[in-house]
């Protein structure tokens, strides 16, 4: 908010106060990180750091089923909802909207009654199966966001010249809706990676637990904490988010701001 | 497309066999808008709404895990309502909501201020921010579990060398104010970037113009924030405090993994108390109706979100 023009001794005073100010936000955002790599390389980490290695493939393979069967049914939703004229498509955008607005805690007991009857329970199905209640509504919401910004033009075109809407819907949206279909997907793999009430509340068994919930809750032994090789345990299974983070920043503040802010 | 089609039925070139039908069926915008919403529809009533009557019906029962009870009526809301531990979790809710999100708003419109400002290495210090917000919270609360440790509490460590604290310091997880400032500050760390994020976003947007028409009118620094800023913030803020509302009182994660409701039961918020008794204790009947408990919080801000949406 620099108005007007100043001296070069003001300049560099607000840049200063600056520096000053955002220092302490750094500190305090990443000073539990820097704490817990110091823990893990500290004592009696070699112990256990090996052991969360199956907790992340049981996570990858369920990210890996987000991706095939949800990714679809979010795109075409909000598809239709942002574009398609039709009686109640405003109040389903509202529905929509308020299941995205439902906390999982709210279900997570009746929900573990559901997998039990399905017969999947302890089993990493009875995450695919629940992870949906908060995964659809939230990037369906994201997507009409993105779809809204999209012309419309490209698609009356393509109707126009005898396309079907399928194949205007693949051939000519989807292509467009790139950025937000990865955006939507980074959020989804965040979501699923870092989900800890349902994966603690219906997983017990401690071969099909996922990452987060591996380390949290099976690296506990009773009172004793090995602090070295919780960390190390904590590190390695934030470890895919991280990188993935690195890479894809900027997707993250867009989605982020999208998903709120569309509303 | 359907009128397509017709035309060259009209024309005799298309004679409409059945495909061709159901193709143009399809073809139309509110059949084909209703196809597409279809499986999002299912999934949100067999997994949401489905749900939410089961909670209903559990909270009006004496059902325990592995044994499905039959109706009780209101019994267990009478139970709970008379328990010390949930008067205890309620008031404990609502100190915790509104403080961890008014610390998350004010910092968060100070961050975001800092944040819009040009720097060197904006972008690492974005990310470096943001960090918090991503990261797996049960594994970062993990780490502060360990900070705030009874013997070798980094925090208080730090504090006592800055001359903050005069040693030993606190139990911080120990005793129950104390450990309720802990879940409140981890709270806010994790929240923190969230709102510092999205209000940058609003920040953006906001035309120069206006400040610097402020600044020609002899707005000083306060008065440009006070007059300009925080009044074309105001749909932001608005959108950023009921989502965060929302989900700081449904938090699970922060007091499971830091305080597990303790000690003796001081830190339970409804989700964490919900899970002890429905899931821990076996008491899903009352499991449910604790959770349940929610719910008007929810309904709240759903109003409030959607009269506002309205309002635009």
């Amino acid at each position: 908010m620099d108005v007007g023009v100043r001296s070069r001794g003001a300049r560099i005073r607000s840049a200063a106060f600056g520096y000053a100010n955002v220092i302490p936000f750094i500190c305090f955002a990443l000073f539990p990180f820097y704490y817990m790599v110091i823990t893990s390389l500290k004592n009696d980490a070699e112990l256990y750091d090996l052991k969360a290695v199956p907790f992340l493939i049981q996570t990858g393979v369920i990210t890996d089923h987000y991706r095939y069967l949800l990714a679809k049914t979010e795109f075409l939703a909000g598809y239709s909802l942002a574009r398609l004229r039709f009686r109640g498509v405003n109040a389903f955008g509202t529905a929509v909207f308020i299941t995205y607005l439902v906390p999982p805690t709210l279900l997570f007991l009746p929900l573990s009654q559901v997998v039990v009857w399905l017969g999947i329970s302890d089993t990493i199905w009875a995450l695919i199966v629940t992870y949906p209640t908060f995964l659809v509504p939230f990037s369906t919401w994201l997507l009409m966001g993105y779809f809204r910004t999209i012309p419309k033009e490209v698609e009356e075109c393509a109707l126009v010249d005898g396309a079907s809407r399928m194949q205007t819907l693949i051939r000519v949206v989807l292509p467009m809706a790139v950025p937000g279909v990865v955006c939507a997907a980074l959020f989804g793999f965040t979501l699923t990676w870092n989900e800890f009430t349902y994966a603690l509340t219906f997983i017990s068994q401690s071969a099909n637990k996922t990452a987060v919930v591996g380390v949290t809750a099976d690296l506990i032994r009773g009172d004793i904490y090995y602090w070295g090789s919780l960390m190390a345990g904590a590190i390695l299974a934030s470890l895919p988010i991280v990188v993935i983070y690195v890479f894809f920043l900027d997707y993250y503040v867009s989605g982020l701001t999208a998903g709120a802010v569309k509303g | 497309m359907a009128v397509g089609s017709r035309v060259l039925e009209a024309a005799g070139l298309v004679r409409p066999g059945r495909l061709a039908r159901i193709r143009e069926w399809w073809e139309q915008e509110h059949v084909f808008g209703y196809g597409l919403i279809l499986p999002a529809l299912l999934l949100i009533v067999c997994l949401v709404a489905y749900p939410f009557a089961m909670a209903i019906y559990f909270s009006l029962s004496d059902y325990w895990v592995g044994s499905p009870g039959k109706f009780t009526g209101l019994q267990n809301f009478r139970d709970i309502l008379g328990n010390e531990i949930f008067q205890r979790t309620v008031y404990n809710s609502f100190v915790f909501t509104s403080i961890a999100v008014a610390f998350k708003t004010v910092l968060g419109i100070w961050l975001a201020m800092l944040l819009f400002r040009s720097f060197r290495f904006k972008r690492l210090i974005r990310g470096a921010v943001l960090l918090p917000w991503v990261i797996p919270t049960a594994l970062s609360t993990l780490a502060w579990v360990w900070m705030f440790d009874s013997l070798y509490s980094v925090v208080n460590w730090t504090a006592i060398r800055l001359g903050i604290m005069s040693p030993p310091g606190p139990n911080w997880l120990g005793m129950p104010n104390y450990a309720m400032t802990a879940v409140i500050a981890v709270n806010v760390w994790r929240g923190l970037p969230f709102f510092a994020i999205i209000v940058l976003a609003g920040l953006v947007s906001i035309p120069r113009e206006y400040y610097e028409a402020a600044a020609v009118d002899g707005a000083g620094s306060w008065g440009r924030f006070r007059h300009v800023t925080l009044p074309l913030l105001k749909p932001v803020l608005a959108v950023v405090i009921l989502f965060s509302t929302i989900f700081t009182f449904a938090d699970f994660n922060i007091v499971r993994v830091l305080t597990r409701g303790g000690p003796v039961n001081t830190t339970h918020l409804f989700a964490t108390l919900a899970y002890q008794v429905g899931l821990d204790g076996g008491n899903l009947g009352q499991g449910a109706a604790i959770s349940l408990f929610l719910f008007p919080m929810l309904a709240a801000i759903v109003f409030l979100q959607l009269r506002y949406i309205r309002k635009e």
